[in-house]
């Protein structure tokens, strides 16, 4: 199900937040963040302190930072924790996380325009300051509790690992002790932040703090909900978009033993029961038929049709320098290509669910979400209720990748329970999860470019041709028919073209839903800019690797990535026969990245990648430990999208159904990854998304080392590359 | 009715003989480590030990349990320091970790065949386990250090 018309709540301009703390109840102290509506700089905060907000000191000394982002696999429970404990000189060891309730108001991402959204490689990048803020703030005023308490001057006292400590008396004090005193104090106005030379935590490699729970059982998913008298259901959606629910046999369902109720909504029925075999096997008896609706038809040949059609159009100028038209008429050699990318699901192990239980005071609802704000108004919205009313209990995620960014099936569960008395957790199958995503939508580019005499690359022209995420997601960021998002990592290259236009045009496709996808607007682009980089080297019969280098002469940090990651590679050296390596440089998110790919292509011409090389620079690291992990993570999701990655429609319905049809990396498929980091005190840059968006062409241009196949449509597939 | 010890305690089921463990597991005992992940035996996230053996409980029914011992994640050890668990944690193994009880009692159980396998054994035993956020080449780091001993 999709809402139409759906706005999310914009952050306000005008809104104001302060630092305040309060004492804990049960003792400590409590910092964060006041929300103060309208007010102007300078004003004092007038509204109520949220006990909720940010970070908690206990008695104990224990540091609780209730983190603004959440955790879906890219540990962010652990940086941003990292970030208040290096300011306020916490011990590491006595540092735990909580999750947020929702709020903009009080989560919100300065990263991401104000909303309570985990998304996009956004987390350490928004938060660096003011989480670290906060902890210099909460240091302070354990310092003057301290002061006080040992009757010292303030400057005498040193702190560490949880202690403020007197040098000259040779007196500790933990955090514990101060938290009730130091509540009472006032919160500095200003706060000196350490330098990067002074930090203790920041750049170290610190252990998960989530890992306990989910090696032992005990970490709860969305899925693991437990509320007393609690139902299980699950549900079988029209499998054409756009589709109404017909007719179900609601006899022969509840005929199966364990199932309670059959509740139907418009596009959509669910099977109540016991738990969740009974109802899967009464939704079997209920045999819903739908009636299909306007998209009955369509299939993916009709929505490319559409798109290349779309190309020829003039498009929404991205960014333009120089005569790039011109140019090309005069070059002395031209280039132009089309390359596509294809639907792609997001196919999270943890399928699709959500628990809710409506009653007279409200609503309940267990969840994991990327946007808890969002979710909250949109289930009051769906309920014709209250904002307040509806409880959102935030849980971790089983995986996101963008798809736990909507919230379609929180409105679907809504709309189900409310027509339950009992709680009811609805869990859809892994074939209702994968033929109900909201996808990676499929792109059409245009992409020209032309080389002087010398094979210098002169001009460069790219026309993006797909749906428009932001102008539903966030229209803020869709002005002026331009998608921000769809010329991401387009119109920023890390190289020096003289002439250069980029320009999009929006063409939504039927009957299919989209939505981000890991490495969002940059994974799309990157394959197409980095796949024609190799197409124009070799027209200009130069080596990828120094084509790349001659390009970023101006951009240091592009070119020191793609010459350490060619070094480490091995680069030249001879790799036999069908085999090949690529390479592809990434600039997006804040972070600059390198990839080489190692393929061998077999006689039947399958694919397999045996080993990447990655050099990140993606500024101040926070915990080197992640970042390594997450570009091994990107990295095997991109290989699995580049491999076989695509969803494909007929009939207005979506083919694939589960990880037999949808192909997904497996451990005897994996590469070797080697990740070396850059660590160059540079502004943070996100992590999660680049090592996906990057890993993608360069298998493409390994493949084509490997093979002498050119492949523009992803994904790899085999037919193209038997051996002839 | 089936008959079965889960997590060395004994209990009785009289329901449907062909409820999937998975599910009786989640939804009638409330452990709810053990995941759904595909439903058809292909990602290997509900892997469970039945008589020690790893198994999809997707596809083993509670008939198939009668009479058998059933070993959750919750029931590998009684403290989490089972050698897989505190490789695990020290190798920083998990992600989101959804998939992560299924990837460990795989683990655990190779382990109790083969106390050294090698390379290619670990990766073909693990082969049946998918985990999304990739965290292959840290699982199989993970099974060497629990083998040589944590």
């Amino acid at each position: 199900m999709i809402l139409k018309d759906w706005k999310p709540e914009t952050a306000s301009l005008s809104r104001r937040r302060f630092l305040q703390a309060s004492a804990a109840v049960g003792g400590g102290m409590l910092i964060g963040w006041v929300d103060v509506a309208g007010a102007e700089p300078g004003s004092a905060p007038a509204a109520e302190f949220s006990p909720n907000a940010f970070i908690r000191i206990g008695l104990d000394g224990k540091v609780t930072v209730i983190s603004p982002s959440i955790e879906m696999g890219q540990g962010t429970y652990t940086a941003l924790p990292m970030l208040v404990a290096e300011e306020l000189d916490a011990d590491m060891a006595q540092v735990t996380y909580g999750i947020a309730p929702p709020s903009d108001k009080l989560y919100g991402n300065p990263a991401v325009g104000g909303a309570q959204l985990t998304g996009g490689s956004n987390s350490v990048r928004g938060f660096y300051k003011p989480l670290r803020e906060a902890g210099a703030a909460a240091r302070q005023m354990l310092v003057a509790a301290a002061s006080e308490k040992l009757g010292v001057d303030a400057t005498e006292l040193t702190t560490e690992k949880g202690e403020v400590i007197h040098a000259k008396s040779g007196q500790r004090i933990g955090y514990g002790a101060l938290a009730d005193a130091a509540s009472k104090l006032p919160v500095p106005d200003k706060v000196v932040l350490k330098e990067p030379s002074q930090f203790r935590i920041i750049g170290t490699p610190v252990k998960r703090l989530d890992a306990s729970g989910k090696v032992d059982g005990t970490a709860k998913f969305g899925i693991d909900a437990q509320v007393p008298g609690m139902k299980v259901a699950t549900v079988a959606a029209s499998p054409v978009f756009g589709g109404t629910l017909a007719s179900v046999d609601e006899a022969a369902a509840l005929a199966v033993p364990g199932v309670r109720q059959v509740i139907k909504i418009d596009d959509a029925v669910a099977v109540v029961a016991d738990h969740y075999w009974a109802a899967r096997k009464g939704l079997e008896a209920a045999a819903p038929k739908f009636n299909a609706g306007p998209n009955a038809s369509v299939t993916t040949a009709d929505v490319v049709a559409a798109l290349a059609k779309a190309s020829e159009r003039d498009g929404a100028v991205g960014k333009s320098v120089g005569d790039a038209a011109g140019e090309l008429g005069k070059a002395a050699q031209r280039l132009e290509s089309v390359y596509e990318n294809p639907f792609l699901a997001h196919a999270a192990m943890e399928p699709i669910n959500c628990t809710v239980h409506v009653t007279p005071e409200g609503c309940d609802i267990w969840v994991g979400t990327q946007v808890p704000a969002n979710a909250q108004l949109a289930a009051s919205t769906a309920l014709g209720i209250e904002r307040d009313k509806v409880r959102i209990h935030n849980h971790l995620l089983g995986g996101g990748f963008g798809r736990r960014l909507e919230f379609d099936f929180i409105v679907q569960a809504v709309l189900f329970a409310k027509q339950s008395k009992d709680p009811i957790k609805i869990v859809w199958s892994r074939e209702e999860d994968i033929q109900h995503d909201m996808y990676r939508p499929y792109y059409y580019d245009r992409i020209s470019a032309g080389l002087d005499p010398k094979g210098e690359l002169i001009a460069w022209k790219h026309r993006i041709v797909g749906s428009s995420i932001m102008a539903r997601f966030f229209p803020a960021a869709f002005q002026n028919d331009l998608d921000s998002d769809a010329v991401d990592g387009a119109i920023e290259l890390p190289y020096d073209i003289p002439n250069v236009f980029v320009d999009y045009v929006r063409e939504e496709p039927p009957g299919i839903p989209t939505a981000f996808w890991r490495g969002v607007g940059p994974t799309r682009n990157c394959f197409v800019v980095e796949s024609f980089i190799d197409e124009l080297a070799a027209a200009a019969k130069k080596d990828p690797v120094e084509f790349r280098r001659q390009l970023t002469a101006k951009h240091p940090r592009a070119r020191h990535v793609v010459e350490r990651a060619a070094e480490l590679s091995g680069w030249g050296t001879p790799l036999g026969e069908r085999k090949g390596r690529g390479m592809a440089l990434l600039f997006a998110f804040g972070t600059y990245l390198a990839e080489v790919a190692e393929v061998s292509v077999n006689d039947s011409g399958e694919v397999h990648v045996d080993r990447v090389v990655s050099v990140v620079d993606c500024g101040q690291v926070v915990n080197p430990d992640t970042v390594k992990a997450q570009l091994q993570s990107g990295i095997i999701f991109g290989i699995s999208a580049a491999l076989w990655g695509e969803i494909t429609l007929k009939n207005g319905r979506v083919e694939q159904s589960n990880f037999d049809n949808y192909r997904v990396l497996r451990i005897d498929e994996a590469p070797k990854i080697e990740v070396e980091i850059v660590n160059n005190g540079e502004a943070p840059g996100g992590i999660g998304e680049p090592g996906t968006s990057a890993v993608i062409p360069a298998v493409a241009n390994a493949v084509f080392a490997a093979t002498g196949v050119r492949v523009r449509k992803l994904p790899l597939k085999a037919d193209l590359l038997r051996a002839t | 009715m089936a008959n079965l010890t889960v997590n060395g305690e004994k209990r009785t089921f009289s329901g449907d003989p062909n409820l999937p463990l998975l599910w009786y597991l989640r939804d009638e005992v409330a452990l709810t480590g053990t995941k759904f992940g595909c439903g058809v035996g292909v990602c290997g996230a509900c892997t469970i030990h039945l008589d020690g053996e790893a198994v999809r409980s997707c596809l083993t029914t509670i008939a198939m349990a009668d009479g058998k011992s059933v070993t959750t994640i919750e029931g590998l050890s009684p403290d989490g320091e089972h050698a897989v668990q505190k490789a695990w944690r020290q190798l920083s193994v998990p992600q989101c970790g959804y998939c992560q009880a299924g990837q460990i009692m795989q683990a655990a159980a190779l382990l109790t065949k083969n106390r050294a396998p090698s390379d290619e054994q670990i990766v073909e035993e693990m082969s049946g386990n998918l985990c999304r956020c990739g965290c292959y080449q840290r699982i199989h780091a993970a099974v060497r250090l629990a083998a040589g001993g944590v």
